[in-house]
Formats: structure tokens, C-alpha cells, sequence
């Protein structure tokens, strides 16, 4: 515990660099750049109307179907990290213990794939 | 079976249903999307719960602990697991006709149903901090789902969202407690906690009464009871009727079995702190669950808090902290799930012109139209009332006398009188359903649903004479655990 | 004031004012990249209590995936935030009464007790020490799928779940949509897409009135 500060030091000098940096040319604009704005030049040019609505759109739900299956999967990819680290020490057992594990999640997979879960329309 | 894996034999029915479930969701997805196809995949999910409900009773024998207690076989737990099962094998009978007309029969359900049973018998087994925890996310997060399967009804979202929101605060309060518990014993096993509970400064150890309390807001928030009961109305209501009929049965009574296992399994040593907080919320529990009720038009919406009161009747047999009071929760709950699905299939059967119709109005004169219906459903009120000589009565009956046995006084007295609250609308539906105008008649009562009604209403009626039996088998059951008064 | 304290009080700070502004940003993906710095520092927080590989999983996880999700969500409601601000005004003074009651309770209760020293049993598990030159993730890997491959298996359980979930609740085919099949257009052979047909002078080779629409 004790080097712990020591090992990631390196790390946290550079974030700190990294955040100094971008400070600095974030606050460097508000000081030296000429800054004269009116309302018609800060508002949305659209053909010469005035902006009908907010530029943002509504996102289509099939994303949201597409990122929890990632996070699903990517949970799986967590678990097989310590696994692969201790693979050695866990034996045979471990082994089966992972390969059960990965059969569930393949029999979710296979059902997601010939669901169409995967295909956009 | 290889003798290595003959130590995991308890744990057969959940793989039973584990693989069942995976099988059928490989099957169901590789067949024609049908409605036929869909009630297949059901009956075969039904099929694999009894195979897991015979494995149960043929593999179970004495307490087995496995994975350093983290799975405990006991007679406890082989009798909830085998209500559990009870109840959701025939609510998902149950769904089959309703979700045809709906148009929402598809194999998902009886999948999703399985995997949450699965869940719920892990709940029941649990042993070990972490083995409650992912039982019960496992049976809840399928629940979720479930509660808004009937997707394009803006309710059944309602339903399902609030389910969700409420729940993951719930589970979050529950993972703090748990945490602040294992701060104490540096252990999440149940047993080791009771351990390390033992002596005479622990007691007044506020870290671990602080655990105790928040493990105790996340369960009672899965049994739905007083403080945490305001999710039920709107999702019993909001959800799809089979669905609810599901959500009032088995998810009930693994909950309850997994309150009954964390406070006598796992504090036995702090019993009079949980027994203040369980008095507290059967009291709450009761009282809300009676009074709440009377302005109800809505019949699924009576039935939530009927349920609600049902629970806190429940929690007066686990506050009594004795053989006695957990043989009581064991008939009570065994006794609610028989008059639950009573009710929930003439619920089903309130159908006209293919329309599901819920307002307890329309009940009106219903025994002009059809007297077995208005009769057993007579038969299921007047048991939900607790009015002897019918089953329901009985229930009550050893709840109360468990009480009073261990001296809770006032609870008993709380729990009569609100019984005889409860009782006023439970006599309502009657008078209506006897006494008001009849309106149009239902559409016949289907098969499956009929032989359901006919089944409540007769164990309702003659179950007394096993009730010896049973109560018996309840109190062998009750024994696995021991009381520390 | 060691390093790790300064770190300690850095992060912690960092997370805590971030986790402010999650709820009192006005702008929802603001509010969302607010609680990715939260993440972030609470990862930090890991680091410094030596598990780092949960510090990992938490940028990978939840700041890979979790918040990306979040972003979706927002940007999919469309959140009528002026509304929601008006009911947060309204009942942000009893939130406040009850949130302050709670945390005076809290402080109350348990600012006379230590925590540390009534820990009563011992860790199922412990850290290994730095000295034993495991790392935190293989330490975690030794036990996982070993001693506790019971809650392992019902997590890909739960996994199985929340993928059917997703799908049953979310997934919707349009109708009428031709899809690629690949299988099919690799199989196909010129028997099987062509069809060689002998036009007779002054001949249509559509047979009568099947002809395409003038």
C-alpha cells in the first residue's frame, strides 16, 4: 500500500500537466480574444428564418438496444480478466467454472442474434 | 452422476430450472413465432417447475450447506421452494388465454419466468450476504421485465418503470446495509454473522443495528410492506392481470422466506432489535392495508393492498420469534398463495366482449349471471376476511395465537381489529356481486382459469382436513432454524 | 500530510462537487458528463485503497458504457427540463428539512462510535499483501471462479436475464423490410439467378397483361 502513491505518481504528474495545459488555453481566450457578441450573432442562422426549434433531435430507441447489449458484453470481458491473470492457479475447475459461465452467455447470445437484435431495421 | 457432483445435488432443482429455461429459450427462438408455439414453450416451462418441485422432494433430506453455507437445503426451505414453485407454475397456466387476447403471447414469458423463479429459490436458500443479493436481483430484475411486457400499454411501462426505480433504491439501500454488516463481522456468511453477533456489547453495536435496519428497508420493500408498500397499487394495476396474478404469489413468498432467514438466521443474538422494526411494520402494515383498501374502485388495485395487509398478518408470526410464529408464516403464506390465484382467475374471467374489465362494479349482480363464479368468489372473500370455518380463518388464527404466545399483546389486538377493518370491503364485493343490479353478463369462464376457482374454493371450503397434516409438515419446516429468545 | 492523504482529499473533493453538479446542472448531458467525472475520481478512490482493478472496471464499465447509455437516454427523452426545475423549487425545501434531519441523525449516531475497531470476525478473503507480489486482479481471479464460482454462475444468470430483458422490451422489426442474406447470395449460382428465355420476333417477353406497369 505504502509505494502505492509512488507507482501511479508518474500517472498523476502527467494528469496534472494535462489539466494545467488545457486550463491554460481554455482561460487564455477569455483574456486576449476580442469577444463582441449581439444577439444575431450568437443566435442559429437557419435560411434566414428565425430558429424554429432546438437543433437536438430525439434519439432513436434502437441505440439504447445496442449500448446495453454492449455493457452486457462487456461485463462478460471483465470477467474473463482476473480469469485469465489466475488461469494457472484456478486449475481445471476454474476452467469449467469460466466455460459454464461463458455457455449461459452464449445461449443469450445466440438468441439475441437470431432474435435480430443485432440488425438495425 | 459422478461422486464429486453428488455433493451438489441440493442444488438440482435451480439447475433443473436454470437449464430449462435456457432450453426452452433455444427452443422457442428457433420455431416459428406463433401463439401455439408460444403455449408450448409455456407448458413445457410448467413441466420443468414440477420436475424441479419432484427433485425437491425427492433429493431433500436434513440441512445441507453448500459453498461454505452460501446455499442452504433445509425442510425451510424445500416447503417455500415448493409454494414458490406452486404459485408460479399456476400463474403461468393462468396467463396463457389472457395473453392470447392481449396479443401478447410470446415464449419470452415463461423464460423470463423460470429464470425469476430461479432467483427466487436462491432468495430462499440464501445463506450468505452476497448469495441474497444476486438471488434476489435475479428474480427482480426478470420481475422488471415482466411487469412491462405488455409493452405498448403506457400503464404496464408505468408500472414497469416504477418497479425499477423503486427497486434499485431498494437494493441499493439493502448493498449498504449489507456493507455496514460485513464492516461488523468481516464475514457476509449468515452464520458467522450470528456469531460475531453473540455478546453482550454487541447489542448496542450501532454499526451493525444500522446494517440490520437498512438489509431490513430493502426487504420489506420486496414484500411490499408499510413504509415501503407505494409502488404496489400502481403496479399491480399497470401490469398485464397474469402477470400481477404472478407478482402476487411467488415473489411474495420467497421474500418472506428470504425476511425469515435473514432475521433468524442471521441475528438471532439482536432478536429485539428486528423484532421492534418487524411489529413496527406489520402494525404499519395491517392498519394500511385495511383502511387503504375501502376507497378502492379498481379490484386489482384492492387487491394490492389486500396484499399488503396479507403480509403485515404474515409478519406477525416472524415478530412472535419462535417455532410457532415461523410455522405460522409457513401455513399463512401457503393459505394466501391458495387464495391469491382464487381470486386473481375470477379476476381473469371479468371479461366482456373480449375486453378485460377491472372496476368491482361490474361484479354487480354477478350471481344472477353466473352463481358457481359469484359463489366461489363469495367462498375466496369471505377466506380472505378470516370468517371460520374456511381455511383462511385458520391462517390468521395461528398468526395471532403465535402473538400471544410470545406475549405481543398489542400486535394481536392491532392485527383482529384490523381484520375486522379488512373485512368491510372483502363484504362489499359480496354484497355487490349478490345485491346490486346485475349488469351484462361475463363472457363464459375459460377452462383453465374455472378449474383454478373450483380448486381454491373447494381447499378454501374442505382443506381443514389436512389442515393437521400440514401444520405438522409447517412445524418440521419452522424447526430447521433455532430460537434464541 | 502524506501523498496519499493529499490524493485522498483531492479525489474525494473532486467527486463530491461533481456529484453536486450532476443534480443542479441545468443541461442533462452536462449533468451526465458531470457524473463521469464523479466516476472518474471514484476510481482514483480505488487506486488509492489498492484495488485497482475495480478502478479499472470503473472507468471501463461505467464510464465506457454505463454513461454512454445515460447519454442515450437523455438525448432519447425529451425532457421537458423547465417543468421538472419548477417541481424541484417547489419541493426542494422539505427535501432539504428531511436530506438535513438524516444527515444530523447520522452524524449524531455514529460520530461517538469508531468503526474500525469493532470489527468482530476476520476478512473471508483479505488483500494480499504488496509484499506477496500478487496483483489485485489475480488475487480477485484465485477466488472467483473458485471459492465463490456459486455467485459467479448466477451472475451470468442475471446477464442472461438483462439480455432477454432488453430484447423482449426494446427490439421492434419494421415490417416489410429486406434483409441481406448473405447465405443466399454466396449460394447463388447462374442457374439459379438467370433464366434464359428465346423473344420471338414482334414478341413481348412478358406474357399478357403481365407486363410491367407502362
Amino acid at each position: 500500500m505504502v509505494d502505492l502513491a509512488g507507482h501511479y505518481l508518474p500517472i498523476a504528474i502527467f494528469i496534472g500537466v494535462a489539466l494545467l495545459i488545457t486550463a491554460a488555453l481554455m482561460i487564455a481566450p477569455f483574456l486576449v480574444a476580442v469577444n463582441n457578441p449581439d444577439p444575431e450573432k450568437v443566435s442559429a442562422y437557419e435560411c434566414g428564418f428565425n430558429a424554429f426549434d432546438d437543433a437536438r433531435m430525439k434519439f432513436d430507441v434502437r441505440f439504447y438496444l445496442v449500448a446495453i447489449l454492449f455493457i452486457i458484453f462487456d461485463l462478460e470481458i471483465a470477467f474473463l480478466f482476473p480469469w485469465a491473470l489466475a488461469f494457472k492457479e484456478i486449475g481445471v475447475f476454474g476452467f469449467w467454472s469460466m466455460m459454464i459461465f461463458l455457455g449461459v452467455l452464449t445461449v443469450g447470445f445466440i438468441y439475441e442474434w437470431k432474435k435480430g437484435g443485432l440488425e438495425w431495421d | 452422476m459422478p461422486e464429486e457432483l453428488q455433493i451438489y445435488a441440493p442444488l438440482l432443482p435451480e439447475i433443473i430450472l436454470a437449464l430449462g429455461a435456457m432450453a426452452l429459450l433455444m427452443y422457442g427462438v428457433f420455431r416459428p413465432e406463433t401463439e401455439s408455439e408460444a403455449e408450448t414453450v409455456g407448458w413445457l416451462a410448467i413441466l420443468v417447475m414440477i420436475a424441479a418441485a419432484i427433485t425437491i422432494v425427492w433429493y431433500g433430506n436434513g440441512t445441507v450447506r453448500l459453498f461454505e453455507g452460501a446455499f442452504v437445503d433445509d425442510a425451510f426451505a424445500r416447503f417455500m421452494k415448493l409454494l414458490t414453485l406452486g404459485g408460479g407454475a399456476v400463474a403461468l397456466m393462468l396467463s396463457f388465454d389472457d395473453f392470447r387476447n392481449l396479443r401478447i403471447m410470446k415464449f419470452e414469458y415463461p423464460v423470463l419466468v423460470l429464470l425469476s423463479t430461479v432467483g427466487m429459490m436462491l432468495m430462499i436458500s440464501a445463506g450468505d450476504l452476497i448469495a441474497l443479493y444476486v438471488g434476489l436481483e435475479l428474480s427482480s430484475l426478470a420481475l422488471y421485465v415482466i411487469a412491462a411486457y405488455r409493452r405498448d400499454s403506457v400503464k404496464a411501462s408505468e408500472a414497469g418503470l416504477k418497479y425499477f426505480v423503486l427497486g434499485a433504491l431498494s437494493s441499493g439501500m439493502l448493498l449498504y446495509g449489507s456493507s455496514l454488516i460485513y464492516g461488523f463481522a468481516g464475514s457476509t456468511n449468515f452464520q458467522v454473522i450470528a456469531n460475531a453477533a453473540k455478546g453482550a456489547e454487541v447489542a448496542t453495536n450501532l454499526w451493525l443495528i444500522f446494517g440490520l435496519v437498512f438489509l431490513m428497508v430493502g426487504l420489506a420493500f420486496k414484500v411490499s410492506a408499510v413504509p415501503f408498500h407505494m409502488w404496489t397499487p400502481d403496479v399491480y394495476e399497470g401490469s398485464a392481470t397474469p402477470v400481477t396474478t404472478f407478482f402476487a404469489t411467488a415473489p411474495k413468498v420467497a421474500a418472506m422466506a428470504l425476511l425469515v432467514r435473514v432475521t433468524v438466521g442471521a441475528f438471532p443474538a439482536i432478536a429485539m432489535q428486528w423484532q421492534q422494526i418487524i411489529t413496527f411494520i406489520a402494525i404499519a402494515s395491517m392498519l394500511l392495508g385495511a383502511f387503504a383498501a375501502i376507497g378502492q374502485t379498481n379490484i386489482k388495485r384492492l387487491m394490492a393492498y389486500s396484499s399488503i395487509a396479507n403480509v403485515g398478518f404474515a409478519l406477525v408470526g416472524l415478530a412472535a420469534n419462535s417455532a410457532e410464529g415461523t410455522q405460522a408464516v409457513l401455513v399463512y403464506m401457503a393459505i394466501y398463495v391458495v387464495m391469491t390465484l382464487g381470486v386473481f382467475a375470477c379476476i381473469l374471467s371479468m371479461r366482456r366482449a373480449d375486453q378485460a374489465v377491472e372496476e368491482i362494479e361490474e361484479l354487480a349482480g354477478l350471481a344472477r349471471n353466473n352463481l358457481p363464479m359469484a359463489f366461489a368468489l363469495m367462498i375466496l372473500m369471505f377466506a380472505l376476511a378470516g370468517i371460520p370455518p374456511l381455511v383462511g380463518f385458520f391462517g390468521k388464527y395461528f398468526v395471532f395465537m403465535a402473538a400471544v404466545k410470545a406475549g405481543l399483546y398489542p400486535l394481536a389486538v392491532v392485527g383482529v381489529l384490523a381484520s375486522v377493518v379488512g373485512a368491510y370491503y372483502y363484504l362489499r364485493i359480496i354484497k355487490v356481486m349478490f345485491f346490486d343490479d346485475s349488469k351484462e353478463k361475463f363472457e363464459p369462464v375459460r377452462f383453465k382459469a374455472g378449474a383454478v376457482i373450483a380448486a381454491a374454493a373447494l381447499i378454501m371450503i374442505f382443506g381443514v382436513i389436512w389442515l393437521g397434516p400440514f401444520t405438522d409438515y409447517a412445524m418440521a419446516a419452522a424447526q430447521s432454524f433455532t430460537f434464541v429468545k | 500530510m502524506g501523498l496519499e492523504a493529499f490524493f485522498f482529499y483531492i479525489f474525494s473533493i473532486a467527486a463530491v462537487a461533481s456529484a453536486i453538479l450532476v443534480i443542479i446542472a441545468r443541461n442533462p448531458v452536462h449533468a451526465v458528463l458531470f457524473l463521469i467525472l464523479a466516476f472518474f475520481n471514484a476510481a482514483g478512490l480505488f487506486v488509492l485503497l489498492g484495488a485497482e482493478f475495480l478502478a479499472m472496471l470503473l472507468v471501463i464499465v461505467y464510464v465506457g458504457a454505463v454513461a454512454v447509455l445515460f447519454l442515450f437516454v437523455v438525448m432519447m427523452l425529451d425532457v421537458d427540463f423547465a417543468e421538472l426545475r419548477a417541481g424541484f423549487i417547489k419541493n426542494a425545501g422539505l427535501g432539504a428539512i428531511v436530506g438535513g434531519i438524516v444527515m444530523l441523525e447520522l452524524i449524531m449516531v455514529l460520530g461517538f462510535q469508531s468503526y474500525s475497531s469493532q470489527i468482530i470476525g476476520n476478512p473471508a478473503a483479505p488483500a494480499p499483501l504488496v509484499t506477496d507480489n500478487v496483483t489485485n486482479t489475480e488475487a480477485l481471479g484465485r477466488i472467483l471462479y473458485t471459492k465463490y464460482i456459486f455467485f459467479f454462475q448466477v451472475a451470468g444468470l442475471i446477464l442472461l436475464v438483462a439480455m432477454i430483458g432488453a430484447i423482449v422490451l426494446t427490439l421492434r422489426h419494421k415490417e416489410g423490410v429486406r434483409r441481406q442474406s448473405i447465405a443466399v447470395q454466396v449460394a447463388r449460382t447462374p442457374e439459379t439467378a438467370m433464366e434464359i428465355i428465346k423473344v420471338a420476333p414482334g414478341q413481348s417477353v412478358f406474357p399478357k397483361n403481365e407486363g410491367p406497369a407502362e
